[in-house]
């Protein structure tokens, strides 16, 4: 964590010097390049977490605080793999639709980019973001707390024209979608919502092809739903009758609540917000204005206001949403501030436009328990100390 | 006119875009390893713990542990947590919390060994399942687990699932 925070304040401090320095190369300036690199001063990065000690089962997370609007750089988007990323030759990967359909069929990459194809800038979050919340582990930064949270614009199929295609029978009630990685991760999606036009088989992201760590060349996207049902390296689809009841989604990402029960197939990302910047890691140089900036998405389509508390949540006020407000993606809000040099817990909450309010942690809690370690989605408080410091509340 | 050819798209656009090539039953077979909950797709195969201890030991116990106990943070833990579901500190393991014999079947079939997923042939995959079932005290040493016999062994959480309850904080305005 010491390092995100360093890399936010290398990140601020590197836009300083644009003025004439020794090392200058030349007054016309460097040269082209066929593909494109960042600044040698911009450093900000992903964190990279092992869960085991294979490596490949963990994730990196997307460093929140140094980025801008609601588009996450591809090179930034998090990862969460459960076997490594896979080295997938596009000219021999293919789509097996099979089943419960009139016509199984098999789709090269190149008949999948004959189909219309639809672009949607959505968020993709992992369905244990922010788990560590709700048992009261607070990381110091945003992108320890959320920084399994991306967006970007995807670009592939409707899923719906793939599946007529191959015609589906009356008994196909759901749709299990296997990737391609070395452990063959399979979820099991209800065929209400395969048959959805907003779910893409997605080849493009961000204007270019899938990054390898994002399901090169083919994934699912799914709007909303938790980031383990959006199919990476996706090579298999099997209608069915039933759900496969696959590891993934019965002893992972299920939610177990007070009595012990466990709830399933738990899909959509309830609304949630955060600060990003001033956040946890952060230093406030000097007392006076400041614009608090951040995030705010649900899987339930548009996020219709956010209020923002800057004197320990006694009053809030509302947040500025900046255009464009999209569903079931990242919209960025901001707010003005100015920080008179005392001690204070600034916070943000949404509301999305079905009502639906985002809760205290404490009333996550009296209903879920401490156990359910999905989908948290609490407010989250930052504490500006006297000294500027931002740190968790 | 414009307007016109918009709400007519829908039928110029074809039923169907005749993309993709008819899938041959070699090829299905070959790549469809889903077991479902009664199962359908378990291949022909018997095994049981006598010889899944053997395939365990040489396999998998060198992350799982000698017992399926695992090494805390590093690998999970494939016995144990029986009762603790309901408690402060739930133990999700195969015994405790998984709710078929499918899923651990179709899960070291489709995952395992980490390093070399899909080289076990189908008879090991039932005898290692087999192994990690009487580790937990679900089946008996020598109790033979078939495509048939398998998926009717209760597993001790199976009824443990309900379904999606939210929104179920009321926090609505
Ligand atoms: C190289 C180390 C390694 C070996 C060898 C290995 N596993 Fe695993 N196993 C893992 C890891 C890592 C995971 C967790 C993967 C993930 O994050 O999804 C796992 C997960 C599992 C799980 C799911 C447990 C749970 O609750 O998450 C089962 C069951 C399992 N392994 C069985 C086996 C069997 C049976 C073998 C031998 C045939 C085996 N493993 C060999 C590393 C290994």
């Amino acid at each position: 964590m010491a390092l995100s925070a360093g890399v936010a304040g290398a990140s601020a401090a590197g836009l300083t010097s644009c003025g004439k320095g020794d090392d200058e190369p030349s007054a016309s300036g460097a040269n082209m390049r066929t593909y494109g690199e960042r600044a040698p001063q911009e450093k900000t990065q992903r964190v990279i977490r092992e869960l085991s000690a294979s490596p490949g089962t963990g994730s990196s997370r997307t460093p929140l605080q140094d980025l801008y609007g609601i588009i996450t750089p591809s090179a930034l988007h998090y990862e969460r793999h459960h076997a490594g990323v896979p080295a997938i030759d596009p000219a021999k990967h293919s789509l097996l639709v099979h089943g419960l359909v009139d016509k199984p069929l098999i789709f090269t990459m190149d008949d999948i980019r004959r189909f219309p194809a639809t672009s949607r800038i959505t968020f993709l979050e992992c369905g244990g973001n922010v788990v560590g919340e709700q048992r009261g582990i607070f990381p110091e930064t945003v992108q320890g707390s959320h920084g399994l949270l991306s967006g970007s614009q995807w670009t592939g199929v409707p899923l719906g024209l793939i599946l007529r295609e191959a015609g589906l029978k009356p008994e196909a009630k759901w749709m299990l979608a296997e990737g391609a990685d070395a452990c063959r991760m399979a979820r099991s999606i209800p065929i209400e919502k395969a048959l959805d036009p907003e779910v893409l088989v997605a080849y493009g992201q961000n204007g270019e092809a899938l990054r390898p760590e994002n399901g090169y060349p083919l994934r699912l996207i799914i709007p909303g739903w938790e980031g383990n049902t959006n199919v990476k390296w996706l090579h298999r689809l099997h209608l069915t009758a039933e759900p496969a009841m696959s590891a993934k989604e019965t002893a992972y990402y299920t939610e177990i609540r007070p009595d012990g029960k466990a709830e399933i197939f738990t899909f959509v990302m309830e609304a949630r917000s955060v600060i990003t910047r001033p956040s946890g890691g952060q230093k406030l140089t000097s007392q006076g204005f400041h614009e608090i900036v951040g995030l705010a998405w649900t899987g339930r389509g548009k996020i219709r206001q956010v209020e923002v508390s800057v004197d320990n949540g006694k009053t809030w006020a509302e947040a500025e949403l900046q255009e464009p407000v999209l569903s079931k993606a990242l919209t960025a809000f901001r707010f003005p501030w100015r920080w008179n040099g005392e001690e204070v817990v600034i916070q943000c909450r949404c509301t999305d436009e079905t009502g639906y309010l985002q809760p205290t942690r404490e009333e996550l809690i009296a209903v879920r328990g401490l156990n359910s370690g999905y989908h948290y989605n609490g407010l989250r408080p930052w504490r500006v100390k006297a000294t500027g410091e931002v740190v968790s509340a | 006119m414009r307007k016109l050819l918009f709400l007519l798209l829908p039928l110029l656009m074809p039923a169907q875009y005749n993309l993709g090539r008819p899938a041959t039953p070699a090829e299905i077979q070959t790549a469809d390893i889903t077991v479902l909950p009664d199962g359908t797709g378990l291949p022909v195969g018997h095994g049981n713990a006598v010889a899944g201890e053997v395939i365990y030991k040489s396999r998998c116990a060198v992350c799982h542990g000698p017992k399926g106990e695992g090494r805390k943070n590093e690998y999970p833990a494939l016995v144990g947590g029986k009762g603790t579901l309901a408690t402060p500190k739930p133990v999700k393991t195969v015994g405790s919390y998984w709710p078929y014999t499918t899923t651990v079947w179709d899960h070291i079939n489709r995952a395992m060994p980490f390093n070399t997923p899909r080289i076990l042939p189908p008879n090991d995959v039932y005898s290692v399942t087999a192994f990690i079932l009487y580790l937990n005290g679900i089946v008996t040493r020598d109790q033979q687990l078939t495509e048939k016999t398998m998926p009717k062994i209760v597993m001790p959480n199976r009824d443990g699932f309900v379904p999606d309850s939210r929104p179920d904080i009321k926090a609505h305005r």
